[in-house]
């Protein structure tokens, strides 16, 4: 588990992490979420126990970070910004300090080296300079270091950043199977991410808890959130017909690929009548699809403060 | 294992893995035999001892030790391990243990590895070896107080080039204070208390007295005192920087 209250980091007079209030229980994954420099990196690295925060507490299962270091420390497994390892050593060195640092003894220690280079795919590697390998490897023995000691908790920081899509899929798996019974705190800006991996989001700009929700939750703030978008080729159909539906608020057409988006005022459900209203008309729609929402969209809004803009 | 030994065996084993020991291996076993032969006129002295190698120890160390000490944590910050090395289950001041055990270790290698000199003199006429052990031991301690200076200053820093020179600087500093050109212009501002004190924090007056053969507690405790002091500094400004 980790909580954190009212934690606060200021460099100088700038305030990266503003009052942080969150708490994040085993069998979820918190997706933190914010535009770059909005204190998420700030605020693992107070969670970690890297940066001592100017106010506020953050626990890990239960240990304060800064009373009790080294237990919150053993319960967490943690991959820093940008995954840093040692360049001059090779994946099996390098892993094999960490099994040390970590005070894994004998065959507990064999095991679990041999259990992550299996699950994270660096068998062919191990006797390669870490300095040589690729962005996407490097990741790999980052987050193999987090989970050589199968903490109950992990927290990483841009888990998938620099992976192909393969790479990415590989390791959003592994971060499914381990959510089971752990707790999993990432960082990330990229929302496809969120829904592949997260059951709760946190945005934070400015180092301020704007927005705690599940995807699902947040994507219905979007005003995309039930709305019916088809593409009716060659369509003279007019956008009145439309609009006369009482349960629709407007329309908006793509004006490159002339695509029609239809909003539902609050509460209704409107892709019953549009359908309804396009038979009637015998209109050919190639396909037609009722949208969840769009995540980049509320995104945008919370962060910036933007007001929704509608057509 | 301890995460002392740990952090020591990395830092060791990363000292090999570049030419850092090797370079440095060599320079000090070369320096020590030219300098001792020509400069300390090891054999027109007519004497079985080897004051002229240990004299010219400080002055090799002086840029020597923080060579190898100016990476120890200025490389661990400029490259971001320092919050990897830092989230694992270590204290400051184990990691600090382990990063200076290494290299004063490695120091005491190369010490050993001027085992040829011992066996020269011991050739050419009856040395007293006490005495030789007694040099290589308060080599070692000076080594040490050094080695901790540049740890502690490494830890000041990003840049590497500012470790060196500082560690330098203060190293520079420790020998030059007790030399009587030194004491003597400070006789003219300071009272004569003090001028005693200044003269009594001098690296060179503890090293020459132990190489004398002189096993003073007062020697020793100045050296251990000294690097303790300096380690607990190097540890006070990391912590320091995580508040910052």
């Amino acid at each position: 588990m980790i909580e954190t209250e009212q934690l606060t980091r200021c460099y100088g007079s700038l305030t990266a992490v503003d009052a942080l209030s969150l708490r994040v229980e085993p069998g979820q994954v918190l997706g933190l979420l914010g535009p770059n420099g909005a204190g998420k990196s700030t605020a693992m690295r107070l969670i970690a126990g890297f940066l001592v925060p100017t106010s506020g507490t953050a626990r890990v299962c239960g240990h304060d970070v800064g009373r009790e270091p080294l237990k919150a420390k053993r319960a967490l497994g943690y991959l820093p910004e940008g995954a840093p390892s040692y360049g001059e050593m090779t994946v099996r060195e390098f892993l094999q300090f960490i099994v040390r640092m970590r005070g894994l003894r004998g065959d507990i220690g064999y095991r679990r080296f041999d259990a992550v280079v299996q699950q994270l795919q660096l068998e062919d590697v191990l006797d390669v300079g870490i300095d040589t390998l690729s962005k996407g490897l490097r990741r790999r023995v980052g987050l193999a270091q987090a989970i050589l000691h199968d903490p109950p908790v992990l927290m990483l920081d841009e888990p998938t950043d620099g992976l192909d899509p393969n790479q990415k899929h590989a390791v959003r798996q592994l971060i499914d199977v381990m959510a089971r019974d752990r707790t999993i705190l990432i960082s990330t800006h990229l929302l496809e991410e969120v829904h592949a991996l997260c059951n709760r989001v946190a945005i934070i700009a400015r180092g301020k808890l704007l927005a705690d929700a599940t995807p699902a939750e947040l994507e219905a703030r979007s005003r995309y959130h039930g709305a019916v978008s088809f593409s009716a080729p060659g369509s003279g159909m007019s956008q009145e017909m439309l609009g006369r539906l009482p349960q629709v608020a407007g329309i908006e057409i793509d004006p490159l690929d002339g695509r029609i988006t239809v909003f539902p005022k609050p509460g209704e459900r409107i892709l019953e009548p549009v359908e309804a209203l396009l038979r009637q008309q015998g209109l050919e729609v190639s396909e037609i699809q009722l949208e969840r929402g769009r995540l980049d969209e509320v995104f945008r809004q919370i962060t910036t403060g933007e007001p929704e803009v509608r057509a | 294992m301890s995460p002392v030994t740990a952090v020591m065996r990395r830092e060791l084993r990363s000292f090999f893995v570049t030419p850092v020991a090797y370079v440095f291996l060599v320079i000090f076993l070369v320096l020590t035999g030219i300098l001792t032969f020509y400069a300390g006129d090891f054999y027109e002295r007519g004497q079985a001892d080897l004051q002229p190698f240990f004299t010219m120890h400080p002055w090799l160390y002086l840029i020597l030790v923080p060579a190898i000490t100016m990476r120890m944590w200025a490389e661990e910050t400029k490259g971001g391990t320092l919050e990897l090395l830092l989230t694992l289950p270590v204290t400051l001041w184990q990691a600090m243990l382990g990063k200076f055990l290494a290299a004063w270790l490695f120091i005491g290698l190369a010490l050993a590895l001027t085992f040829p000199i011992w066996i020269t003199v011991n050739y050419l006429g009856a040395a007293d070896n006490g005495i030789i052990l007694a040099g290589y031991l308060g080599s070692w301690l000076m080594a040490g107080c050094f080695a901790a200076i540049g740890a502690c200053l490494s830890a000041l820093t990003r840049s590497q080039v500012v470790a060196f020179i500082l560690a330098a600087l203060v190293c520079v500093l420790l020998i030059l204070v007790g030399q009587p050109q030194v004491l003597d212009f400070l006789a003219g501002s300071l009272p004569r208390r003090l001028i005693n004190a200044v003269a009594h924090l001098s690296m060179l007056r503890h090293f020459e007295a132990i190489a004398r053969g002189v096993l003073d507690v007062r020697d020793l405790l100045y050296f251990v005192l000294a690097t303790l002091g300096w380690l607990m500094a190097g540890v006070l400004l990391l912590d320091l920087k995580r508040t910052r």
